[in-house]
């Protein structure tokens, strides 16, 4: 880090390096849930401002305080890459040494092709003329044309080919990006998720791998190029005449120097434009996506005065990126045309004298218009490069996670499984929480249906994820069948244990790719007979295309009690040997949920069953309730017996019958 | 034969993909149309008139400056160099100075001008776009996704911008510096000049066919980068249903072949710019080499000076690039109408729900339906038919129904998010279609079961529509909502929330969204099973603050408990679109077996309260 970074960026830097570290949960506020605290960084100043995040009174005011970790590093991370991004970089490019070396070899030849022209021109005007003036015919001339057409050929061929080579390369270490990122992603474990959050993936996936694809497609040519034309053609005018070179590669100092101020000036403009329109797109999105809102509440009118203020924003960031541009573009040809005059005057001068021929004046003029134009190029590539750079530290960052729920080295194959768990000495916290279930020692037998209640927090969820190895107790081990989750491997696990939740996510796709989602190879008869088993298949068949109908993004217009009947469909089409069922029925109506309740006896008959309950009706399936409270089972037994006990369960059933009299 | 089959590929990737908005190749019936649009965009042009006229002169001067350039070199090298006259070549190498720099000042004047104009069109532009889209009603956002109506708002924009601020500036500069180039190498040796200003037909012509394939595969590129961003956004959200299913090898095979297909798109590009970019710098050589070779010639001749052949290098070189991008301007020029076709599609658009004149200066809040109905567009059935309903002022309704009955329905059409399609709607006797839409949405404000947060801070967010409620109001409503929890937030209610901000639960969402409805004190009040997300705890706290709001105003509640329902006075049950029974909770629980049936079971284990 530079000195002038200061705490702040340090710290964001820092946070950066390693973006799913578990953060503290500020005490005084676990009231709120870890769900709230996701991805948060606890507040280190309470009440102050962040730096860096202000913007303006203004936009503060409205926009109030994030209090997320800002996860943008920032953009003078420089091209020095850490460690870590370097050693993605050559991973992702060891694979294409040879076509690297290959690449290497070809642009060389392009490039002193292209550097021969003016050369060649100023041999056809100084030594193919003078024989023919002299009427000693064209032979030198005609020599000297052969040798411009073929190395104008020699260039475009080389050139295209330099194009498709490194075009390929570049596209093949993009695929190879996109997929080791994505099934890393995938691989990762829930508790990651919690942290980071969809929104960070998809823009890892997306713009970051896009900044990336940016620079292998244009910003690689570009500088390749423009560095190797610089230094040829400052060679080739020292050759060609050394005092005239020096005049003409005396504003050299200036040129980098100015180049130097832009490139510092548009890396800050470039930021804030991007900071700007992200504004602009952030407000009309949410805008528009919550019209309803802004319509019920009539805040059309203060909408449109933040809009034009961020829109303003961005209008000025923009401007001053434009100006920018315009200072620099004339700037470098400014330079350019003084060096023009200075070498028609000097060389004129040294024409006059004898000492430069007129090939050479000529020659000059053509090499000082291939000097100066990828000056420009440079500048702008520095953004794309910049911004590669950070992407590629973000992305680095994120294949150096290690899942926490890891896969087992040497699994234990389970072909089929009956469905019996026991809990033996388990232990559970989040991160550095407080224990959420201090010791749990329980045993289901195959087949059974187990209804579990309690009050919110009591760890009822969390008993859950254990037995879906979402997480991994800190101590003592979950068994299914005798076998130590730890030691299936993940397929094998998913194959035998499901669990639903309230959560229905519907992907894109139809009703039945979602429903066929549970078992990939399933037929569209066993799909409608899912279906049909928990009692969708009504409200699918009256949709307009039926099965076929787009469930569209997350889920359209279908309702949120008919996204969980297909999550159900689904679930049942996997046909596992346990089923975790997490509040699945929570967004039914009482008439759906009797339905889908009357399918669960039958259905749940031959498996083992884990239903995490809201209403006394799901109790009724069930062989065995567990009462929890606390990260602790503090009843258990068959229903009717705790009914008709003095416990909990039965002072809460005792007030059920009440109500309905 | 290329475009005829490039446009047949659009039209198909278009039939394919109605939900996908690709701009598509416009057909000639089509061009004229989007001049036109183009055309009617100038006028936010007006304000900049002058700055105008400056970019214009510097740029025609620019050009001027830059071609007399190599003209002086021709003179060095033929007058003073070939006559060893050392005094005629100071004022003309003090020529070249001036004429340099002036050129570069006149671009910088060009550019810097620029900006107030291009910018200022594009931001005005967008401001009106945002203005319109926020008075078009829910039932054109719902046929248009937010992404789309981005796409407007920027890609659309800056392509606009960009044509009319430089496309449009560098066409008819470029037309001109290859006019006065090619009449000056004209007259300085026409046959030279001929093969010049041949050359560039094949190069402006290739180019132009170039662009338009250029364009065609990078849109397909685009569509593919939009679908593999959809899968990406699936897999990120949906990620504990991938687990929950073990299904990670069948996702990350639908992602892997979608990739695959990018880089094969990819690197069709690649092949083509690759070819057109050589061609770009073969054929000026090329044309250097025929100059050299046929000057040459023409010096030995005598018929040329070494000085013009020089002069004549350079200014075939100064060509190359104006002819190059003549073919990219023109297809800029083309997307440009495109894109203002589309955002004037959306400018155009009436909007079908617009506010009467008539204002209620004391509001009651006596809402009747009056044989209400609605149909979606293009559906076969109503969702709500016949509904006839009377809330008296002070009185709270419960809507009670199955899933689908069209509960969510009802409540929009009262503050107009939707417009029966038969039938009508009455708020102390006056067609809600006669108010105006600030009366009528400040009589009533409504709470929905999906509350909706913005990226902005706890207090924005809350009084939404009410810029000037203090903050005690603010305070009252947060606690009636029990949502005091705000002020606990690491910066309190400044703290910002929503996507970009902090992460808030369901419940707590719902208790914001439900503060928001009942902050200014709405005479009727709408909540669409605003509770579902709160455990019963704080249901019957949130429960029990309402009742004293509802006291004072006309309530309307969707219900799917029975502790909601006692909340109302009355209870309507809604079934397949119409309200077949009214009445008392009791009654109706011992009258009517669907009524019992959609409330009765529903006992809840959570409550800590009932669990004591």
């Amino acid at each position: 880090m530079s000195q002038d970074t200061g705490s702040e960026a340090d710290n964001d830097g820092g946070d950066a390096a390693e973006p799913v570290r578990a953060r503290r949960v500020p005490g005084g506020a676990r009231e709120l849930g870890d769900r709230v605290w996701r991805g948060m960084r606890a507040p280190r100043a309470r009440g102050t401002t962040p730096a860096g995040d202000v913007g303006d009174a203004e936009e503060a005011a409205w926009r109030g305080v994030a209090a997320e970790e800002r996860e943008e590093i920032p953009e003078r991370v420089s091209l020095l890459l850490r460690t870590r991004s370097r050693r993605l970089l050559g991973d992702l490019l060891r694979p294409h040494r040879r076509a690297i070396a290959v690449l290497t070899a070809i642009i060389v030849v392009s490039n002193a092709a292209g550097l021969a022209l003016p050369y060649l021109v100023k041999a056809g005007i100084d030594d193919g003329i003078p024989p023919m003036v002299r009427g000693q015919g064209a032979g030198t001339l005609l020599a000297i044309v052969g040798a411009v057409l073929a190395a104008a050929l020699a260039q475009g061929l080389t050139r295209q080919a330099f194009l498709q080579m490194s075009g390929r390369i570049g596209q093949d270490i993009l695929l190879e990006l996109r997929r080791r990122v994505f099934d890393h992603f995938q691989r990762l474990s829930l508790s990651f998720h919690e942290k980071y959050t969809s929104g960070r993936v998809i823009s890892r996936l997306t713009s970051d791998v896009d900044a990336i694809a940016e620079l292998l497609d244009s910003g690689f040519d570009g500088l390749v190029t423009a560095v190797l034309t610089l230094c040829g053609t400052a060679v080739m005018l020292l050759v060609l005449d050394v005092h005239l070179g020096l005049v003409a590669l005396l504003p050299l100092p200036v040129l980098l120097l100015f180049t130097r101020w832009f490139r510092r000036q548009s890396s800050v403009a470039y930021r804030r434009t991007r900071e700007a329109v992200a504004l602009v797109i952030v407000h009309f999105v949410e805008s528009m996506t919550g019209i309803r809102a802004v319509q019920a509440f009539r805040r059309e009118p203060r909408n449109q005065e933040i809009f034009e203020r961020l829109n303003a924003n961005y209008r000025a960031a923009n401007t001053r990126g434009m100006r920018l541009v315009a200072v620099f573009m004339p700037g470098i040809k400014l330079i350019g045309n003084v060096t023009v005059a200075a070498v028609l005057l000097y060389g004129g001068l040294l024409a006059l004298r004898g000492t430069v021929t007129v090939g050479v004046l000529a020659a000059f003029l053509l090499y000082l218009r291939q000097f100066y134009e990828p000056m420009q190029e440079i500048s702008q590539f520095y953004n794309a490069l910049q911004s590669a750079g950070a992407a590629l530290e973000k992305l680095s960052g994120v294949l150096e996670e290690r899942p926490s729920v890891a896969e087992p080295r040497r699994p234990v194959p389970l072909p089929r499984a009956a469905g019996a768990l026991r809990f033996e000495g388990v232990r559970f916290a989040y991160a550095d929480g407080p224990p959420v279930l201090p010791l749990i020692d329980l045993e289901i037998r195959a087949g059974q249906t187990v209804a579990l209640v309690g009050t919110t927090g009591a760890g009822k969820t969390t008993l859950a994820k254990l037995i879906a190895r979402f997480h991994d107790p800190v101590a003592g081990r979950v068994l299914l069948d005798g076998v130590n989750l730890r030691d299936l491997d993940e397929d094998t696990l998913r194959r035998h244990v499901v669990m639903v939740t309230q959560e229905n996510y519907l992907f894109g796709g139809t009703i039945a790719d979602n429903v066929r989602f549970g078992r990939p190879g399933a037929t569209d008869a066993e799909i409608e007979r899912a279906a049909a088993a928990i009692g969708a298949h009504g409200f699918i068949s009256a949709l307009p295309d039926g099965y076929a109908t787009q469930a569209g993004k997350h889920g359209g217009r279908l309702s949120a009690g008919q996204r969980q009947l297909v999550a159900f469909a689904r679930a049942f089409l996997a046909d596992p040997a346990v089923l975790i069922l997490d509040e699945a029925t929570s967004s039914l109506d009482v008439p759906s949920e009797r339905l889908v309740q009357r399918a669960l006896r039958t259905i749940l008959a031959d498996r083992t069953a884990l239903i995490i309950a809201h209403r006394l009706s799901t109790v009724e399936i069930a062989d065995r309730v567990l009462v929890m409270e606390h990260g602790r089972i503090v009843e258990d037994g068959p229903p009717d017996r705790l009914i008709s006990g003095t416990g909990r369960f039965a002072r809460l059933h005792r007030a059920w019958l009440d109500s309905l009299a | 034969m290329v475009r005829s089959e490039s446009t047949v590929q659009s039209d198909a990737g278009g039939a394919l993909r109605p939900l996908i908005d690709h701009p598509q190749v416009p057909g000639p019936k089509a061009r004229r149309s989007s001049w036109h649009s183009l055309w009617r965009l100038r006028s936010y042009l007006r304000p900049y008139v002058p700055k105008l006229v400056v970019t214009w002169l510097a740029a025609l001067l620019g050009i001027a400056a830059g071609t007399v350039i190599p003209l002086v070199s021709k003179e060095i090298i033929d007058g003073p160099v070939a006559h060893g006259d050392l005094g005629g070549l100071i004022p003309l190498g003090l020529l070249a100075f001036g004429l340099g720099a002036a050129e570069a000042v006149l671009t910088f004047i060009r550019r810097w001008s620029s900006a107030g104009p291009v910018l200022g069109l594009e931001t005005a532009i967008r401001d009106d776009l945002y203005r319109h889209l926020q008075r078009l009603p829910m039932s054109f956002h719902d046929r248009w996704q937010s992404g789309q109506l981005l796409s407007r708002a920027t890609t659309d924009l800056s392509t606009i911008r960009r044509f009319l601020g430089f496309g449009v500036l560098f066409l008819i500069m470029n037309i001109l510096q290859l006019t006065a180039v090619t009449v000056v190498l004209l007259r300085m040796y026409w046959p030279l000049g001929l093969l010049v200003a041949g050359s560039a037909v094949p190069v402006v012509a290739l180019s132009l066919k170039f662009e338009r394939r250029y364009k065609l595969v990078s849109r397909q590129l685009q569509d593919q980068q939009g679908d593999l961003a959809t899968l990406v956004e699936e897999s990120a959200v949906g990620i504990r249903t991938i687990k929950a299913f073990g299904r990670r090898e069948h996702v990350f095979g639908n992602f892997a072949a979608a990739a695959g297909e990018i880089r094969r798109t990819a690197l069709r590009k690649v092949r083509l710019a690759s070819r057109f970019f050589t061609f770009l710098e073969v054929a000026p050589n090329v044309t250097l080499a025929l100059v050299l070779l046929l000057g040459a010639i023409a010096v030995g001749a005598g018929a040329l000076t070494l000085g013009t052949l020089v002069a004549f290098t350079t200014l075939v070189l100064q060509l190359v690039w104006p002819v190059a991008s003549l073919g990219y301007i023109l297809t800029m020029g083309q997307e440009a109408m495109t894109s203002a076709d589309r955002v004037t599609e959306v400018l155009d658009t009436v909007p079908a729900i617009r506010g009467g004149t008539a204002v209620i200066k004391r509001p009651r809040g006596h809402v009747r339906f009056e044989g209400a109905g609605f149909r979606f567009p293009g559906a076969d059935r109503p969702v709500l038919r016949d509904v006839w309903l009377e809330v008296r002022p002070g009185e709270t309704i419960a809507v009670v129904g199955a899933t689908g009955s069209g509960k969510t329905t009802l409540t929009a059409l009262v503050p107009r998010l939707l417009d029966v399609t038969a039938g009508r709607v009455t708020i102390d006797g006056h067609d809600v279609r006669d108010l105006s839409l600030t009366s009528l949405r400040s009589v009533v404000a409504t709470a929905f079961e999906e509350p909706t947060l913005f990226s902005m801070s706890v207090r924005e967010n809350v009084t939404l529509g009410h810029g000037n409620a203090s903050e005690e109001e603010i305070r009252q409503a947060l606690e009636i909502a029990q949502a005091t929890f705000a002020y606990d937030l690491p910066w309190g209610l400044d703290t910002r929330i929503g996507e970009q901000g902090m992460s808030l639960s369901g419940g707590q969402r719902q208790r914001l969204a439900l503060a928001r409805a009942i902050l200014g004190r709405p005479r009727v009040l709408v909540l669409d099973d605003t509770l579902s997300a709160l455990d019963v705890e704080t249901e019957a706290l949130v429960e029990e603050a309402l009742r004293g709001v509802l006291a004072e105003a006309t309530g309307i509640i969707v219900a799917h408990r029975a502790s909601t329902v006692l909340l109302a006075d009355r209870v309507a049950l809604l079934r397949d679109g119409t309200i077949t029974h009214i009445g008392r909770h009791g009654e109706l629980l011992s009258a009517v077996p669907e009524y019992r049936e959609l409330l009765a079971q529903d006992a809840d284990l959570d409550p800590e309260g009932s669990l004591r």
